[in-house]
């Protein structure tokens, strides 16, 4: 436990001293809202619209984060150093999923509402809509730091993370896109079938890091 | 300490006398490393007893380094018997990993964190409590304390090297694994960080170096590694002259 | 491999028993004709190669375990005769998409859209594995991606299924609902055949794997260079080689 803090104080110090990965999702992410407003010709976006626009800018500027996730340790040895240490490998990944996880939090503070300024009429389900988000995070963070440390120790990189990751991606798009629509819905919100959908974001986000509970030994081994 | 060589089927072997009385630091028996088709270590077989010192010498791609990240528990041997620390190795390679400090070829730091938050966060992963003074000690003996506070990306591969050695011995390992500890340190700064990384009571030390008399000088012995195998050579120092040790070294070159 | 001679004739056998019994005995669908029964092709091939994925990732945790490359391999062939099965899948659902509702890709058929992302999935396996250049971590990173995308299977149907039945609830025509007994038996003997098909297709590749495999082992033998000849598990170089004259080699 006190590996995986000290793992993620060190990753989240190192990211406000050198802001490599959050400014870039910020900035990717309001420059996409208008790449969508002006590919759509739409000034107002609700349902499935504003669903599916939304949570693609998410996971796209969330690649922008995974893909450097494990660079610090690889080019800078600092896996040597956490593989020296008496620590479990699953601490090293639970760090990285937790700083995928604060930086997905940390963009969509500032998306969401930017996103909601810029579309939406309704804002009263902003609220539930976070929670969406955050089993969201939590399955982009898990699912992104796993595919990141099998991409990270190969040459192609940069390509091999999105193009790995974005099929793994899809039925958590599903899921969390069914839930946001009808909280995105034009008029009111409906609550009915959120709780379904919440279920299988969950049960996504259990999956996978089980998953990576299971392989991440096998990942850091030589 | 008594040593005797016993040449078997061409390969030597040493046989300390202390063997059966105490669990070496290090068992080798007849280690091999391949990388695909490449073939880094074959065969070797070693042991070395507490608070000694060997030293690894050899020409360019040999394996020292190989051999050093084995023993580091780094890389898993792909036959062979390895005890280090008391640790069969790679099923037990938890057991050592506190116990082990190691020195390579890259400084293990992380650049965007100052000297002494690196340190800091290497103390906390070994579960060192308090390490504050632990670390200001060490930058004090290595001369880094004014460096404490940079980034380490500023730091010149000296200054690196030296803070590397302090990361190594920050939670006093009981092995020590030096691949070329004084590369790029002036003879100054090799003298500060002598006394850190040297055999005694409590610490056993292998050093990869292009300069083995000096290790050989304290009395421990030296592993020749070869592209066409290896050989142990243990014997005083002083009694070796340059051609000898050329001999040697290059002894294990076929 | 024993029997692959007699795997390959049962294939034989009953591939072509299936297409007599699609030909001449199943039933012709009133509504889409004959290009209907190429749903006695489509469905088999995606049950095998779903199943062929599962078997995938069942090889991979294997070869995590024991470190036996043979393992790696069953995985790697079963992904491969699978990805190549799921293209099929992919051709014949848009044929029989087109014979049914007019187009040649339909997103309300959970099946073939599951199928799509499973493909886009898989198809990753080859440039990840050839990204990596170390053997030994290609196949172990390989396997660890047989196994996340075997979890992520069932998943993906699922998502997929409930998207159409909870967003889009409307009742297809598909072949679950009512099937006549003979519909039921070509189906089975179809499914049977594909399944067959499968397993002989992965081992003709193993053994052609292995016996490439075998060459260059016996063509390195030849040459003299000194790795060890492994017989699927772990030696150690058989004759040590001689220890370099050390003229300083004074024991003290």
């Amino acid at each position: 436990m006190r590996a995986l803090g000290a793992i993620l104080v060190k990753d989240l110090r190192v990211e406000l001293r050198t802001l490599e990965s959050v400014p870039g999702m910020v900035l990717f992410a309001v420059t996409t809202f208008v790449i969508f407003r002006f590919g759509l010709d739409r000034t107002s976006l609700d349902g499935s619209l504003a669903a599916g626009v939304l949570l693609a800018t998410v996971l796209f500027a969330a690649i922008l984060a995974v893909n450097r996730i494990f660079v610090a340790e690889r080019d800078q040895g600092g896996l040597d150093a956490i593989r020296l240490a008496p620590v479990d490998a699953n601490a090293l990944l639970a760090a990285k999923v937790a700083a995928l996880v604060v930086y997905l939090v940390i963009l969509e503070a500032i998306a969401v509402p930017i996103f909601a300024v810029f579309f939406l009429d309704e804002w009263s389900a902003l609220a539930p809509l976070a929670l969406v988000l955050l089993l969201a995070d939590l399955g982009l963070a898990a699912t992104g730091a796993l595919v990141s440390s099998l991409a990270t120790g190969s040459r192609a990189r940069d390509l091999l993370v999105p193009l790995v990751l974005l099929p793994l991606i899809v039925p958590l798009m599903i899921a969390a896109a069914a839930a946001a629509e009808p909280l995105l819905a034009a008029g009111a919100p409906e609550y009915d079938e959120v709780a379904t959908w919440l279920a299988v974001l969950g049960l996504y986000d259990v999956v996978f890091l089980l998953v990576g509970y299971g392989v991440f030994d096998f990942v850091l081994e030589d | 300490m008594a040593t005797s060589t016993k040449r078997d089927n061409g390969v030597a072997e040493v046989h300390d006398a202390q063997q059966g009385r105490e669990p070496p630091a290090i068992r080798l028996a007849g280690l091999w490393r391949e990388f695909g088709e490449r073939i880094a270590l074959q065969d070797v077989s070693l042991e070395l007893a507490h608070g000694d010192s060997l030293v690894v010498i050899g020409p360019n791609g040999s394996g020292k380094t190989t051999l050093l990240r084995v023993l580091a528990t780094l890389l898993r041997p792909s036959g062979g018997d390895v005890a280090v620390l008391g640790a069969r190795l790679p099923r037990e390679a938890w057991r050592a990993r506190g116990r082990i400090g190691y020195v390579g070829h890259e400084p293990l730091l992380y650049r965007d964190l100052t000297v002494s938050e690196n340190l800091r966060f290497h103390a906390t992963l070994y579960g060192i409590e308090a390490p504050e003074r632990r670390i200001d000690e060490l930058l004090e003996r290595v001369g880094m304390s004014r460096r404490a506070g940079e980034l380490t990306r500023n730091l010149s591969a000296g200054m690196a090297q030296r803070a590397a050695v302090c990361r190594a011995v920050l939670h006093e390992p009981e092995l020590l694994l030096l691949d070329e500890p004084s590369a790029h340190l002036d003879p100054e700064a090799s003298e500060l960080i002598a006394p850190l990384i040297t055999a005694g009571a409590g610490r056993t030390c292998v050093t990869v170096t292009h300069d083995f008399r000096a290790g050989l000088a304290a009395g421990g012995r030296a592993l020749a590694l070869g592209h066409g195998g290896w050989a142990v050579y243990s014997g005083p120092a002083e009694g070796l002259s340059a051609s000898d040790a050329e001999a040697i070294y290059r002894g294990a070159l076929r | 491999m024993r029997g692959l001679r007699t795997l390959s004739a049962a294939t034989v056998a009953t591939v072509v028993a299936g297409f007599a019994l699609v030909f001449f005995y199943a039933p012709l669908d009133a509504d889409q004709g004959f290009i209907q029964k190429i749903f006695y092709l489509h469905v088999p091939l995606a049950i095998a190669a779903l199943v062929g994925f599962m078997v995938a990732a069942v090889h991979a945790i294997r070869h995590l375990r024991t470190n036996d490359p043979v393992h790696d391999a069953r995985s790697y062939v079963s992904i491969h005769i699978s990805v190549i099965f799921g293209v099929a899948v992919l051709v014949t659902g848009s044929i029989w998409a087109r014979a049914s509702w007019g187009k040649w890709w339909v997103w309300d058929e959970p099946t073939l859209v599951s199928f799509l992302i499973v493909f886009l999935l898989y198809a990753t396996y080859y440039p990840l594995r050839y990204a990596i250049e170390d053997r030994d971590r290609q196949a172990r990173y390989a396997s660890v991606f047989a196994i996340t995308a075997g979890a992520f299977v069932p998943l993906n149907f699922l998502a997929v299924r409930l998207a159409e039945s909870l967003l889009h609830p409307r009742v297809f025509a598909t072949a679950e609902g009512g099937m006549p007994g003979s519909m039921w038996l070509t189906f089975g003997v179809s499914l049977l055949g594909i399944g067959l098909l499968w397993l002989t297709l992965v081992r003709f590749e193993l053994v052609a794997k292995d016996t490439s495999a075998q060459l260059s082992r016996l063509r390195r033998a030849l040459e003299g260079s000194p790795r060890p000849v492994p017989a699927g598990g772990e030696s150690r170089p058989s004759t040590p080689q001689p220890a370099p004259d050390l003229q300083a080699n004074r024991a003290v």
